[in-house]
This record gives C-alpha cells, structure tokens and sequence, in this order.
C-alpha cells in the first residue's frame, strides 16, 4: 500500500491567464477522511477534478492510491468514485438502469444484488422502477450516492455532497461517510457544510488564493 | 474484453433511451421524408434525369439525416455530464469512441434502410435488383461519414455554436467519402456490379480504415480539458 492515498506537490492550475490553483501541496493517509473548505471560485472543484483524472493540471505533479495521475490514469480511475457537482444520471432510465449500467461498465461482479441493498440502503427501493426524469434533486442525489454504496472505492471524492438533500438524506449520507471511515476508505470531501463537515471530517483544510491553508482565511481575505 | 463491454454497453443504453424517448430516429425520419418531398417537387424529375441526380440526392438525403443524428450524440451525454461519468470508467477512452459510434452507426443505417423504398417511391426507380448493392455502399459510405461525425459531435458537445460548427467541420472532411459513395451509387444504379465499383469501394474502405483508426486515436485528447 502506498504511503499516502493522495499526494501532491506544486501542482497548478490556469485558465488561460488566470490561475485557479498555485501550488497545492497536499498529503492525504490512506482511509483519512479529509475536508476541504473555500470560498466560490476558490479551485475546489478544479483540484477535485484533477485528482479524478477529468482535468489536466497545468504543473505539479500529483499521485492517488499510489499511482502518477498523467503516467498511470487507468489505475486512479480504478481506485475512485466521485460523487460531483452533477447528477451523472440518465433522465429517461430507471434508477435500476441507471445504476446496472454504472455497475456494468465498471465491471462490478454481482450487480443485481449489489444494487438491490443499495437502492434500498439509500430508501430509494420505491422509485427503483421510475424514471430518474420524475426525480427530485434529493433523490437524484441519494441515487448518486447508491451507486458508491453498490462499489465502494478506495478513495472516495466528495464534491458538495449535501447540496439538494433534505435532512433525511444528509443523516443518510453521515451515516453512509461514517461506515467509510470504519471501512478505512480515504475520503477528500469539498462543502460549504462547516458544520456537517468538521462533524465528519479527521482533518480539515482551506483553499485560499491557489493555496491550501490549515487554518481558516481572515474576513478581511474575503 | 473489456473494451467490448464498453461499446455494448454504451449500444445497448443507447438503444434503450431511444426506444424511451425516441427523439433522434422520429426526428431524422421525418427529416428525410421533408428532404425527399423537397428535392421530389423542387426538382420535378423527368425518368431520364433521374438516374443522373439519384445517387447524389440520396447520399444528400443520408447525409443531412445522419447530421442530425450525429449532432444529438453527445449531446445525451452532456445532459448531467453522464459523458464525465463514463469518462472515469477505467479503461481505453477509445472504447466511449467505438460504443458510441456503432449506436450512431446502427440509427443512421435504419433510416437509410426507410429512406431508401422511399426514395424509389418518389423518384419512380426500380432498385429491387440493386438493393444489396446499394445496400453495401450505403454501409460503407455510413461507417466513414458517422466515424468523424460521432469525433466532431464529442469536440463540439460544449460549444455554445455547436449546430453552425458541427456540420462545417464535419462535411469538408467527409469529401473523399462523398465523392466514392455518390460514384460507387451511380455505378449500381446505372446496372453495374459491386465489382465495376470495386475500385471506388476499395477508397470508401481506405477512408473509412482511416478515420476510425484517427478518431478512435484521437477522441482521448478531444474528450480531455
């Protein structure tokens, strides 16, 4: 196992000539459940993203699960699940056919019994046949969540997990994050849920100006 | 293995949401019947001009037909950036390539199967005798026009000018495989063999070898931000 689940040095990010992230340097211990906080526009998306292999970084070099995120990003994407900012849901499929097909290209062995206790561990076993189009946010993200319930990841990316949940849902989803820890899953969570986050976090960090910080920003930094 | 799962996977959920929705085939079908009733009254053709405009009216009629398709492609794939999602399946990115290519392939291919005894309806042609043919350069012209049409429709699925840009990158590149399946129709229609068109057949599978082999190449870095 590598030393550290995710690991980054001076990585970068610009979008034309504006840079989002200034050198990030970044350690995360393997089943560590880390949180990060900042304001909009602060590149939490953007590094998220890039750990997840959907973004290049323009510098820096980063390593997940142990493996080189440009020379070896097959074997990250193998490693994660991501829970976004979108839904990554077909409208017109069912929740079942949504998650079979999620399962399915993932290569997930036992997929009807997996998604079974998972549509059902997320309460969403009444709407498993009805089109994710007749879905509310919440459920669309509980069926989000359902999908890394059915195949739990080593590393699981978070990104504003508890936007568009109603208080069942974000008991749910603590309760979902709180059997990670126990797994010894790492989890890299980005939210604007002080509260929620520091309840469910081992360590928290803030982005701030390109860089990470431990301690929270100023006021007077905006 | 893997890289077959994909593209039947990718196939059969396409297929799935199309029997749900059935947006894209009702809307290329009915394009092609207004196409064919256009070109039917606009052109008023008299039998002995026919055989000259048919092979390039129909390959028109495939060809504005399967834009619309194409252009639809990835277009699913943005809505709840599901594109996002399938790119962080583990494996060759090539494979979301190839599976979405067969699905555009397997849609375009069934309305030409309609759009053809249509069009023998409206032009009074007898193509019974030229149907397999017709049949095997209608596949061929197809799998070079969708491969660059299903890369263009992925490079253009975020641009807001996406209906202008996509059929202007996409037809000037699809010239050679115009020019051989117009000549290699004409062929047919005119009487000929499969081995009289031979050569231009020979040219629609180069280009078609071609711009799989590019497309398949390239669609890791037109995907990528």
């Amino acid at each position: 196992m590598a030393e550290w689940a995710i690991e980054t040095h001076n990585l970068t990010k610009r979008y034309g000539h504006r840079p989002v992230l200034s050198g990030v340097d970044l350690c995360v211990k393997p089943g560590e459940f880390l949180v990060l906080f900042g304001p909009n526009g602060a590149g939490k998306s953007t590094l998220i993203r890039i750990l997840c292999t959907l973004m290049k970084p323009s510098g820096g070099t980063a390593k997940v699960a142990g493996y080189d995120i440009a020379d070896d990003p097959d074997r990250v994407r193998a490693s994660i699940g991501l829970i976004g900012h979108s839904s990554y849901l077909y409208e017109d499929l069912t929740a079942v056919e949504n998650m079979r097909f999620y399962l399915r290209m993932r290569g997930v062995d036992g997929v009807e019994r997996r998604l079974a206790e998972a549509l059902q561990v997320t309460g969403l076993e009444r709407a498993m046949w009805h089109r994710v189009r007749t879905f509310s946010t919440g459920m669309k993200k509980r069926l989000c969540i359902a999908r890394i319930v059915a195949s739990p990841p080593h590393i699981l990316f978070l990104d504003e997990p508890y936007s568009g949940l109603d208080e069942e849902g974000i008991r749910m989803l603590n309760h979902f994050l709180l059997t990670l820890k126990t797994a010894d899953c790492t989890v890299f969570m980005v939210t604007h849920h002080r509260e929620h986050g520091l309840a469910t976090g081992d360590r928290a960090v803030y982005l701030h100006g390109g860089k990470l910080r431990t301690e929270p920003p100023a006021m007077s930094e905006g | 293995m893997a890289g077959l799962r994909t593209v039947y996977l990718l196939l059969a959920k396409d297929v799935l949401v199309e029997l749900r929705n059935r947006e894209t085939f009702t809307v290329m079908l009915f394009f092609a019947v207004v196409i064919l009733f256009l070109f039917h009254f606009s052109l008023n053709p008299e039998r002995e001009n026919t055989a000259q405009l048919a092979p390039g009216l129909l390959w028109l009629a495939f060809m504005f037909t399967g834009v619309l398709g194409l252009g639809r492609s990835f277009q699913a794939e943005q809505a709840n950036d599901c594109l996002e999602q399938l790119l962080l399946v583990p494996g060759d990115r090539g494979n979301i390539f190839l599976g979405k290519l067969v699905g555009n392939l397997a849609f375009m291919l069934a309305v030409e199967l309609l759009i053809i005894p249509l069009f023998a309806l409206f032009f009074q042609l007898d193509l019974w005798e030229a149907l397999l043919p017709l049949l095997v350069v209608a596949v061929l012209g197809t799998l070079g026009f969708a491969a660059v049409g299903t890369l263009f429709s992925a490079l253009t699925a975020n641009l807001r000018a996406r209906e202008v840009l996509f059929p202007l990158l996409l037809f000037p590149l699809v010239v050679p495989v115009v020019i051989g399946a117009v000549t290699a129709t004409a062929i047919i229609l005119g009487g000929g063999t499969l081995g009289e068109a031979s050569g231009w057949l020979k040219l629609l599978g180069a280009f078609d070898t071609i711009f799989l082999v590019l497309a398949y190449l390239t669609f890791e870095f037109v995907v990528e931000q």
